[in-house]
């Protein structure tokens, strides 16, 4: 077995008996990174003399007894984390060459644990889109399959981890980001519950939305990196003051008795009947262990799109407000009056994508326009959230497909936005809510694309979350690593 | 439900873009789309229904006022593409 294909776990173990120093696993990742990243494209910024620096305090540390809980473990960070010192892109030309004065705080909790940050991934620009397509550095592919999306908006995330190029990767997730691209390239994604964990130094895309989280190779990873990552900032001040439970002790394989909430809104016209297969297997499972399984109406869920291609767009239209060339970022230096300087910096700046959401957005927020959009839309959040309350009265997780279908071509429906937006539609509505989420591999399609298992809970539950995740994990037993290179 | 060309030159103009010919009739049809899209949203009542605007909400969300460590002006003003040591330039306005 290589070094790269290690997880967190099993490398953390290994460095704690003295067989494996922090520099030769971060080797091994750099040399996998040499060796596949031409095909799987997943680094825009790679640090490799940082990386290696940062590795051998990390073993000096060890050896003097300092030991975090991610103490030499190479990770990657989504490219939306301020990283300091180190480019933060954004996956747009408007921040090519933005080099943050400080670090998030998730990043700081990750080099304060020991972690060694490898560099910067891929992703949609400003986070908004499904597939990774329109990062302004590069796309990158699925690993399962040449030509195939790795998903989005953590799309460099879910690729540099399930290709080996990482151990672990912080990803964000504002309407899927995190579990569809982890669904769509078989690794472990995690959202949690908003205020979770902090978003200081997290570029906003939909400040009501956003939420940090880890992907990985398995859950028990996804445990450790919640332990390293929870917890209130007072830099955030939707950040929330509750107890972090270790998120490692929920890993235990037992869901007797815990009932399971199928919604049926979920598995209906448009889900692909692989896609269908896997998860009723994931539940056919979970009863076998013991579980008692429980159908479920979430009554909403046909207005989620609508509503979230609403209140998202209406809040990055006032984030990206501050993209004007003043304080950071690109500068188009031609124009001769303000107004000018503006509108010729974020026309260039910005990929057609951001631009449609910035209009759609503006456009929900204007005057006359408020009521029947931005507001209406928000109302009707109010609603998915009682669907969600009312759910987790009769059961204690739901578990669902991520997505309606595996991976697909790149370049596909790359002219109709609204089919892309409808891909998302069992996933926004956790960002609606607020409530965790975790996609866990499930199983493969017959092409050998990876399908995920999604599974939600109430407010703050991410540990029966972990908990269910584990047990799936455990009984299914799906592989872990694609064939590349 | 049609938006016009000239609405969405409009809302661009309140967004800081410029748009191109071809940008302009995309982003008109595409709007157009998305916006029928969500016409669905006025089938529901939501009369006296109070809006959600943050899933947890947080109330009063204070610290302690003690001053902590900020960046310096110097370190600030490195990210801008146009400033003169002290303070951010852009071009004149008056």
């Amino acid at each position: 077995m290589n070094l790269y294909e290690l997880t967190v776990a099993e490398a953390m173990s290994r460095m704690a008996i003295g067989d494996l120093t922090s520099e030769a696993l971060t080797r091994s990742c750099l040399d996998r990174i040499d060796q596949v990243d031409g095909e799987v494209g997943a680094f825009i910024t790679l640090d490799r003399e940082g990386a290696l620096e940062q590795a051998r305090k990390a073993d000096s540390e060890r050896r003097r007894g300092r030991v975090g809980t991610l103490c030499g473990i190479p990770v990657a960070m989504k490219d939306l984390l301020c990283t300091k010192g180190m480019r933060t892109t954004c996956g747009s030309k408007i921040l090519a060459d933005f080099i943050p004065p400080y670090d998030a705080t998730v990043v700081e909790k990750i080099r304060g644990q020991g972690g060694v940050i490898l560099g910067k991934v891929s992703m949609d620009e400003f986070a908004m889109g499904s597939t990774s397509e329109s990062c302004a550095f590069g796309v990158p592919q699925n690993p399962w399959k040449k030509g195939y999306v790795a998903g989005g908006s953590s799309g460099g995330s879910a690729a540099a981890v399930s290709a080996g190029e990482c151990l672990a990767s912080l990803g964000s997730d504002t309407g899927g980001s995190i579990r569809q691209p982890a669904c769509l390239c078989g690794t472990v994604g995690m959202k949690p519950t908003y205020g979770r964990v902090s978003r200081y130094g997290l570029v906003a895309f939909a400040s009501s939305l956003d939420q940090v989280g880890p992907l990985c190779r398995d859950v028990t990873d996804c445990a450790i990196l919640m332990n390293a990552i929870s917890g209130h900032d007072q830099r955030d001040s939707t950040s929330v003051k509750i107890e972090v439970p270790d998120f490692t002790s929920f890993l235990v394989g037992d869901v007797r008795g815990l009932r399971i909430g199928v919604p049926r809104e979920y598995f209906t016209a448009g889900l692909d009947p692989e896609v269908e297969r896997v998860v009723r297997n994931g539940i056919d499972l979970l009863r076998l262990a013991g579980a008692e399984v429980v159908d479920i109406a979430l009554p909403h869920t046909e207005y989620c799109v609508a509503a979230y291609y609403l209140i998202a767009p209406a809040e990055a239209s006032s984030n990206l407000a501050r993209y004007d060339g003043v304080n950071f970022g690109s500068r188009d230096t031609r124009a001769d009056t303000l107004m000018s300087m503006y509108k010729d910096t974020r026309s260039a700046g910005f990929g057609a994508e951001v631009k449609r959401r910035i209009l759609i957005g503006t456009y929900a927020l204007s005057s006359g326009y408020y009521d029947a959009y931005y507001k209406k839309a928000s109302q009707v959040r109010t609603l998915i959230l009682q669907d969600f309350q009312t759910a987790f009265e009769l059961c204690d997780v739901l578990v669902s497909p991520v997505t309606p279908t595996p991976a697909w071509r790149l370049g596909e429906n790359s002219d109709n936005p609204l089919a892309v937006y409808l891909s998302d539609i069992m996933t926004i509505s956790a960002n609606l809510a607020g409530i965790p989420g975790i996609s866990v591999p499930g199983g493969f399609s017959e092409d050998g694309l990876p399908i995920g298992i999604q599974i939600q809970g109430p407010h703050f539950d991410e540990g029966t979350l972990l908990k269910v995740a584990y047990i799936l994990e455990k009984m299914l037993g799906v592989t872990r690593m694609p064939s590349l290179g | 439900m049609k938006i016009s060309r000239a609405e969405v030159e409009h809302v661009a103009h309140l967004a800081r873009l410029h748009l191109t010919e071809s940008e302009l009739s995309k982003m008109t049809e595409q709007l157009g789309m998305i916006l029928s899209y969500v016409q669905k949203l006025q089938g529901l009542d939501t009369k006296d229904l109070p809006p959600t605007t943050h899933a947890i909400s947080v109330c009063n969300a204070f610290r302690e006022d003690r001053v902590l460590p900020s960046l310096p002006q110097k370190v600030a003003l490195s990210c801008s593409p146009g400033h003169n040591e002290e303070m951010f330039q852009v071009p004149r306005i008056i």
